[in-house]
């Protein structure tokens, strides 16, 4: 026997059958049985709803300047829904990007506030005290850490929460993941890592960020459990999350989670992904949209309709409207003593003096 | 009142503090067992327990990442980075992420934390344990920096620097950790920030440094008093952010002339800024252009060549010479 002809250490790199409930004909698979109750069911589908239709109105105001500049989760809210509905929102906490709209809003967070933050108002960030979340992170994969952190600082001060953070395939490439996964395995931290793999980080696409054929091996190099999920399947990703949340709270530390969907707009209103995603690969991914097939399930079990939908739907576009108005209300100009007071607990003596200065030439103007 | 080298100060606050307030706890590579490479934290994993004084990952970044998550949980991390040289990578989460956590929050996650950072020169480390990286982190807003000199200040600024509810860097002097031995009280107390102190009083020029450049300064000081006749005053700055610019101008406007020592590199350390400070406060009282000691805009070498680059006692006192002797 030659070494070559020895027993290889080699570990396994293809890729395991994503973890798949909902079928994208709107079938479920037989061996699923029914975890999440009727109404629960109903208003997931809401949120999904709301979601979307907040992108369409999102997107017209800021076409006539009422908001700036937007980056939207269509086609990704099964993947958000599905992770965050399997939270406890009194206990349990969430770490967003900016995508992260319908997750933000399953904790609590009020609608207008959202949009005062596209608003590009910066109360637009302030969490509300009660609401389970960090602020709108920006600069991808540095909320990572954050959220191993606070996992971990929860559980130290007696805490059974959990922490669940988003960051997609893009920003799986910086180095704060791979810290923060490390960390987390030593610490054994109550995190889950929700990786929804959207197919593009603006125009890059996912071949192009990694040559893994599954994002979730890597969570074995950190010594915790990963798994592939349908991210458009609301029930998977559901049973998933689930799955993790219990183990977490029972101590057994974090768990990566891979949500496979995909990105159905632009990266964000200034983006035109015309210029790099071809038109049928487009129209392939709309045919696996998680919303119809979330109705076809719904209406197949007869928990929705046609009228019950449009119902649905009015009541949506009332809360939408509302919450345009109760931002546009928030959104009057902040006085310059903000920029002055936000930034330490109160300004040293150098920036008082700064702050004495603008608030004498703004009495000047 | 005993006297102390930097690091029992340094040592005994952090006990102190744990000791006050269960919130606090340290993180850092090596703190542990081992009590720091260089001893800082001795003993502390025995007296409290694993999970205060918690030995990380050799990764920077997520030490003081994962400190934002435990600072927004409730706690107060004191993360150890343990050369400011390698705080270069953690330097997203430091300015990204630290300084700006308040702000971006409008106030709902204020970031209790001291990241402590040993730097500096003349010991003969490897390369990027020496450097003195403080002005990049001077241009963090939402962060202050502190810098003490001396075993005394090293305690008050600590117990402050952990007591304040807004971010600091704290900077320690690898030089003085076992060289500089002053003494302390034994009794609680904090140094406020912003508060430079005065540590020699002189009517002919002003000396300003901060960190181990301020022994140096003293002891141009007295080297001058006693070759020149010369009388200096010297200010130790304590803490850059904030920047007790009132201390100095009025020194400046006092004597007249003067110069900043500092180990970082002339060009946009934090001397440019101290002596644009003395420009716009002191112009009518200066009698000669403020002078700058400082290392070369080059990288910090590894070897006995460093002493030609941090500045050195006879570089300060050729400087003194200079700036006194302008008519």
């Amino acid at each position: 026997m030659t070494v070559d002809d020895a027993p290889s250490g080699l570990v396994r790199r293809d890729a395991p059958d994503p973890l798949s409930i909902l079928r994208p004909d709107g079938t479920v698979s037989e061996h699923y049985e029914p975890e999440i109750p009727d109404e629960q069911l109903l208003a997931a589908f809401r949120m999904m709803l709301l979601s979307r239709a907040t992108s369409e109105r999102a997107i017209s105001l800021q076409r006539q300047g009422r908001l700036g500049t937007i980056a939207t989760p269509d086609g990704q809210e099964a993947a958000m829904v599905g992770s965050a509905m399997a939270l406890d929102p009194g206990r349990d906490w969430v770490v967003p990007t900016y995508r992260e709209l319908p997750a933000m809003l399953q904790m609590g967070l009020p609608l207008w506030r959202f949009l005062l933050y596209y608003r590009g108002h910066p109360l637009g960030n302030l969490m509300p005290e009660g609401v389970n979340l960090l602020p709108v992170q920006i600069s991808l994969a540095t909320q990572v850490p954050h959220a191993v952190g606070l996992a971990w600082g929860l559980r130290h001060q007696g805490s059974d929460a959990v922490v669940v953070v988003y960051f997609g395939e893009g920003a799986a490439s910086e180095g704060d993941v791979h810290e923060a996964m490390n960390l987390a395995g030593v610490r054994g931290a109550p995190v889950i890592f929700v990786l929804q793999d959207n197919g593009w980080a603006i125009s890059t696409p996912v071949s192009k960020q990694s040559a893994t054929s599954s994002f979730a091996l890597r969570a074995a190099g950190y010594g915790f459990p990963g798994e592939l999920v349908d991210g458009n399947d609301l029930l998977a990703v559901h049973a998933a999350t689930r799955r993790a949340v219990q183990r977490a709270r029972a101590g057994d530390g974090p768990t990566l989670i891979e949500a496979r969907t995909y990105r159905l707009a632009p990266h964000n209103t200034s983006d035109d992904n015309t210029r790099y995603v071809e038109a049928e690969s487009l129209e392939g991914a709309r045919a696996l949209d998680p919303i119809p097939r979330l109705r076809t399930y719904l209406s197949g079990r007869g928990l929705i309709d046609e009228p019950a939908e449009e119902a649905m739907r009015e009541q949506i576009s009332g809360e939408l409207a509302d919450a345009v108005g109760a931002m546009e209300q928030a959104a009057g100009e902040m006085g310059v003593e903000h920029l002055y007071d936000s930034a330490y607990e109160s300004p040293h003596p150098r920036l008082a003096r700064q702050r004495a200065a603008a608030l004498g030439e703004e009495g000047e103007r | 009142m005993a006297e102390m080298n930097m690091i029992e100060a340094i040592r005994s606050t952090l006990a102190a503090e744990m000791e006050r307030d269960e919130r606090v706890l340290l993180l850092g590579q090596d703190i542990g067992v081992n009590g720091g490479v260089f001893r800082a934290t001795e003993g502390l994993q025995d007296r409290f327990g694993e999970e205060r004084v918690v030995d990380m990952p050799l990764a920077e970044g997520v030490i003081v990442g994962a400190a934002v998550g435990l600072a927004a949980s409730g706690l107060v991390p004191i993360p150890e980075l343990q050369f400011l040289g390698f705080g270069s990578q953690a330097f997203h989460q430091i300015e990204g992420q630290v300084a700006r956590m308040r702000a971006r929050s409008a106030g709902r996650f204020p970031m209790p934390m001291v990241i402590r950072a040993p730097f500096g020169g003349n010991v003969r480390t490897p390369e990027l344990h020496s450097d003195a990286h403080e002005a990049k982190y001077v241009q963090s807003p939402g962060l202050k920096v502190a810098m003490p000199a001396t075993a005394h200040d090293a305690k008050g600024l600590l117990a402050e620097a952990i007591r304040d509810p807004d971010p600091v860097l704290f900077c320690e002097p690898l030089r003085g950790y076992r060289l500089q031995k002053d003494e302390v009280p034994e009794e609680d107390y904090t140094v406020p920030f912003g508060s430079a102190r005065i540590v020699r009083d002189g009517g002919d020029l002003t000396i300003v440094a901060w960190s181990a450049a301020v022994a140096l300064a003293e002891r141009a000081a007295e080297r001058v008093q006693e070759e020149d006749g010369v009388d200096c005053t010297v200010i130790d700055l304590r803490t850059l952010v904030p920047f007790d610019e009132v201390t100095v101008i009025e020194a400046f406007a006092r004597t007249g002339r003067g110069l900043v020592v500092h180990e970082a590199p002339l060009t946009s350390g934090f001397g440019a800024e101290v002596v644009a400070t003395v420009q716009e406060g002191a112009f009518w009282s200066l009698e000669a252009p403020v002078a700058r000691v400082a290392a070369p805009d080059v990288p910090y070498p590894i070897g006995p060549i460093e002493e030609r680059y941090v500045p050195s006692l006879e570089r300060v006192v050729n400087a003194i010479r200079r700036v006194v002797e302008i008519a």
